[in-house]
C-alpha cells in the first residue's frame, strides 16, 4: 500500500465527514444506517478473500451469529455495551475454531467453500427449528422462524434509558465503519497484514520460509468474523428484529458479489459495492416489474464479463493513466517494452 | 573436521508400491558444498522434500544439528534456519521484489532490521534496479535471482536448492554461482541437478542416486569418470 497510516486516518475523517454531512441530504439515514451496516460486512469479506484468499461462503453465518448474540445477550442484560463486546467476540471465537479445524486440517480451497456454506446452511435450519418454547437462552427465547423481536436496542453506555436511535444511530454507525476501516487499513500495513497477503500470493512459499501458514489464516478468518459479527449486531439494533433468514444463502451469496462489483483487494471496493448494490436493491424494491435477484445477478455477469476487477480498482487505473504522476527515478520507456512483450507473447 | 548439520538413516519414502527412496543414509558437514545427481526418478527430489518437510518419510529418521526433524512441518524447517528452493519457481507474483525479500527477513527480524536486511541482499544480489516491479513481469532468470535472495536473507546455516541452474542463461548461471558460492561461506548446501556442466563447475562432492539409492559419493571428477555413473545416465543395464 502507499503513503502512510497517518495519511490514511486523515483522509477516512475527511471522506467520512464529508459522506456523513452530503449523503443524508439525499437518502434518509434510516436507509444509509443499513447500507452502513452492509459495507461494514463487505468490508469484512473484502479482508479475509481480497488480502487473505480465503473465500468464505459463509460470511453471513458471522454476521447472523453476531446479530443473534446480540439479541440474546441484550434481553438477559437489558443494557447494550456488553451485548455489543460479546456480539464480537463470539463470532471470532466460533471462527477461530471452524477456521483452526479447516486450516488445520489443509482442506483446500473449494472444500473451505463447501464447509463455511454448510455451517451457514445447519445454522440457518438449527435457527429455524427453535421455534418451541424449551429453546431458551436465560430469559431469551430463540424463537424459530418467527424470529427474536423487542430486545434492548443500543444505549449510551451505562444507562439503559438513553437510547440511541434514528439519526444519532446513523451517525454512531458511520463514526463505527471509519474506526473499522481504519482499523483494517493499519492491520494490512503491519506485519501481520503484509504476510497475510503474502500468504494469498504462494502458501507453500510463506510455508517455506518459516512461517505457520495454519495459524496466520485461522487468525486472519476470525478477524473477519469479528468485523461480520458487529455488523449483524449494528443490523440487530436497526431491524429490532431478528430472523433465521439472516443466516440464508441468499444473503451469503450477495456478500460475495458486493466483493466482486466493488473489487477484491481494495479495502474501499468491497464497502462501495455493498452500499451501492443494497441501495439498488432498496430502489428496485418499490417496484414490481423485475424481480431484483434478477438484476443483481445481471450485474455480477456484465462484471466478471467486462470489469472482473471491480469498479474500484477500474476507477483507480484510470485514475492513474489520466492524472498519476510519473514515479521519479524511474523511467517510463524501459518498463514499456515489457508490458508490450507481455501482451505479444 | 567439521561438525555434522544433517543426517539420515535408512531414509525410506513408498508411493503405494513404488518406492522412491529406499534406505538413504547421508551426511552432510556444516559449510559444505554437495550435490545431487541422478536420472529421473532416481529419488533425489524425494529425498529433498523429506529433508525439506515437504514429504513426511515412511521410514527412517532426519536430525539437523542433532535434533530429529523427521515429522516436522516445512515452515518448522524453515524457521530453524534452513533455506529452501524448490523446483519451480516458487515466489509471490503480484508483489514487488522488495516486499517478497521483506517478507522473507521478517521472519527472522523485527520490521526495522527486515528493512535493513532486504536493502543489503537488493544490493548484492543487483536488484537495485527492479526492486520496485513486480516479480510476475521479471524474466525468469531475475526471479530465480529474487528467490535465491528470498533463501539468503534469512542467513540459513543450510541451504536446498533443487534445480537453481534451470531454465537460465549462461551469464545468470554465472551470477547464480557466484552467490552459492558466497553463501557456502557461512551455509552448508545441498543442490540437486541435472545440469552436468553446472555441477561441474560448482560441485566437490556429489551424491548420485539411483533407483531411490545412494549408488555412489565421491569427488565429482571421480564420480563423472565412473563407469557405472555413465551407464546410468545412458540408461544401460550393467
Amino acid at each position: 500500500m502507499q503513503g502512510s497510516l497517518s495519511n490514511d486516518a486523515i483522509k477516512i475523517i475527511l471522506i467520512t465527514g464529508f459522506l456523513i454531512w452530503v449523503m443524508p441530504l439525499m437518502i434518509s439515514t434510516y436507509t444509509l444506517t443499513i447500507l452502513i451496516v452492509y459495507g461494514m460486512l463487505g468490508l469484512s469479506l473484502g479482508l479475509i478473500w481480497g488480502f487473505g484468499g480465503i473465500l468464505c461462503f459463509g460470511q453471513a453465518a458471522f454476521f447472523g451469529l453476531g446479530a443473534y448474540t446480540y439479541a440474546i445477550a441484550a434481553i438477559n442484560v437489558g443494557e447494550s455495551t456488553a451485548p455489543m463486546i460479546l456480539a464480537v467476540l463470539v463470532p471470532a471465537g466460533f471462527a477461530a475454531l471452524l477456521g483452526a479445524m479447516m486450516f488445520y486440517g489443509r482442506l483446500n480451497d473449494v472444500y473451505l467453500g463447501v464447509i463455511t456454506l454448510v455451517v451457514t446452511l445447519i445454522l440457518f435450519k438449527f435457527i429455524n427449528s427453535t421455534a418451541g418454547p424449551q429453546y431458551v437462552i436465560g430469559n431469551a427465547r430463540l424463537g424459530g422462524f418467527n424470529g427474536i423481536p423487542g430486545f434492548q436496542t443500543l444505549n449510551i453506555p451505562g444507562s439503559p434509558e438513553a437510547y440511541i436511535w434514528g439519526d444519532s444511530y446513523f451517525y454512531v454507525c458511520a463514526v463505527l465503519l471509519a474506526v473499522v476501516f481504519f482499523l483494517v487499513s493499519a492491520l494490512l500495513r503491519s506485519s501481520f497484514g503484509r504476510i497475510a497477503v503474502g500468504i494469498r500470493e504462494n502458501e507453500t512459499r510463506m510455508s517455506l520460509m518459516g512461517y505457520d501458514v495454519r495459524a496466520r489464516k485461522t487468525a486472519l478468518f476470525a478477524v473477519g468474523a469479528a468485523i461480520a459479527g458487529l455488523a449483524g449486531a449494528l443490523f440487530a439494533n436497526w431491524a429490532e428484529i431478528l430472523t433465521p433468514s439472516l443466516f440464508s444463502l441468499g444473503q451469503s451469496a450477495e456478500i460475495i458479489i458486493w466483493c466482486i462489483v466493488g473489487g477484491l483487494g481494495t479495502r474501499m471496493g468491497p464497502v462501495l459495492g455493498a452500499a451501492g448494490l443494497a441501495y439498488l436493491k432498496f430502489l428496485l424494491g418499490q417496484q414490481s416489474a423485475v424481480d431484483n435477484t434478477l438484476i443483481t445477478g445481471l450485474i455480477l455477469v456484465l462484471f466478471v464479463l467486462f470489469l472482473p476487477k471491480g469498479v474500484v480498482p477500474a476507477v483507480a487505473g484510470l485514475w492513474k493513466v489520466s492524472f498519476g504522476r510519473r514515479p521519479l527515478g524511474r523511467t517510463h520507456h524501459q518498463r514499456r517494452p515489457r508490458n508490450r512483450e507481455r501482451v505479444s507473447g | 573436521m567439521a561438525e555434522t548439520v544433517l543426517e539420515t538413516h535408512g531414509l525410506t519414502m513408498r508411493f503405494g508400491g513404488v518406492v522412491a527412496s529406499n534406505n538413504v543414509d547421508f551426511k552432510l558437514r556444516a559449510r559444505e558444498l554437495r550435490c545431487l545427481i541422478g536420472p529421473n526418478g532416481a529419488g533425489k527430489s524425494t529425498f529433498f522434500k523429506c529433508v525439506a518437510g515437504l514429504q513426511t518419510p515412511t521410514e527412517g529418521e532426519i536430525y539437523m544439528r542433532g535434533v530429529e526433524t523427521t515429522r516436522w512441518m516445512p515452515h518448522q524447517v524453515a524457521a530453524s534456519g534452513v533455506g529452501i528452493k524448490t523446483q519451480t519457481p516458487n515466489v509471490m507474483d503480484s508483489l514487488s521484489v522488495f516486499e517478497n525479500i521483506w517478507l522473507a527477513a521478517r521472519r527472522f527480524h523485527d520490521p526495522k532490521d527486515a528493512n535493513r536486511k532486504t536493502q543489503d541482499i537488493i544490493e548484492r544480489l543487483a536488484l537495485g534496479s527492479i526492486a520496485k516491479d513486480d516479480l510476475g513481469r521479471l524474466a525468469h532468470g531475475e526471479r530465480q535471482r529474487v528467490e535465491l535472495g528470498l533463501v539468503a536473507v534469512g542467513d540459513p546455516w543450510l541451504v536446498l536448492l533443487d534445480e537453481p541452474a534451470a531454465g537460465m542463461s549462461a551469464e545468470d548461471v554465472e551470477r547464480m554461482t557466484r552467490i552459492i558460492h558466497e553463501m557456502n561461506k557461512t551455509a552448508a548446501i545441498i543442490i540437486v541437478e541435472h545440469d552436468m556442466q553446472f555441477i561441474r563447475s560448482i560441485a566437490k562432492m556429489v551424491t548420485v542416486f539411483h533407483q531411490g539409492e545412494v549408488l555412489m559419493e565421491d569427488h565429482v571428477d571421480r564420480v563423472m569418470s565412473d563407469p557405472t555413473v555413465r551407464n546410468v545416465y545412458l540408461g544401460k543395464k550393467n
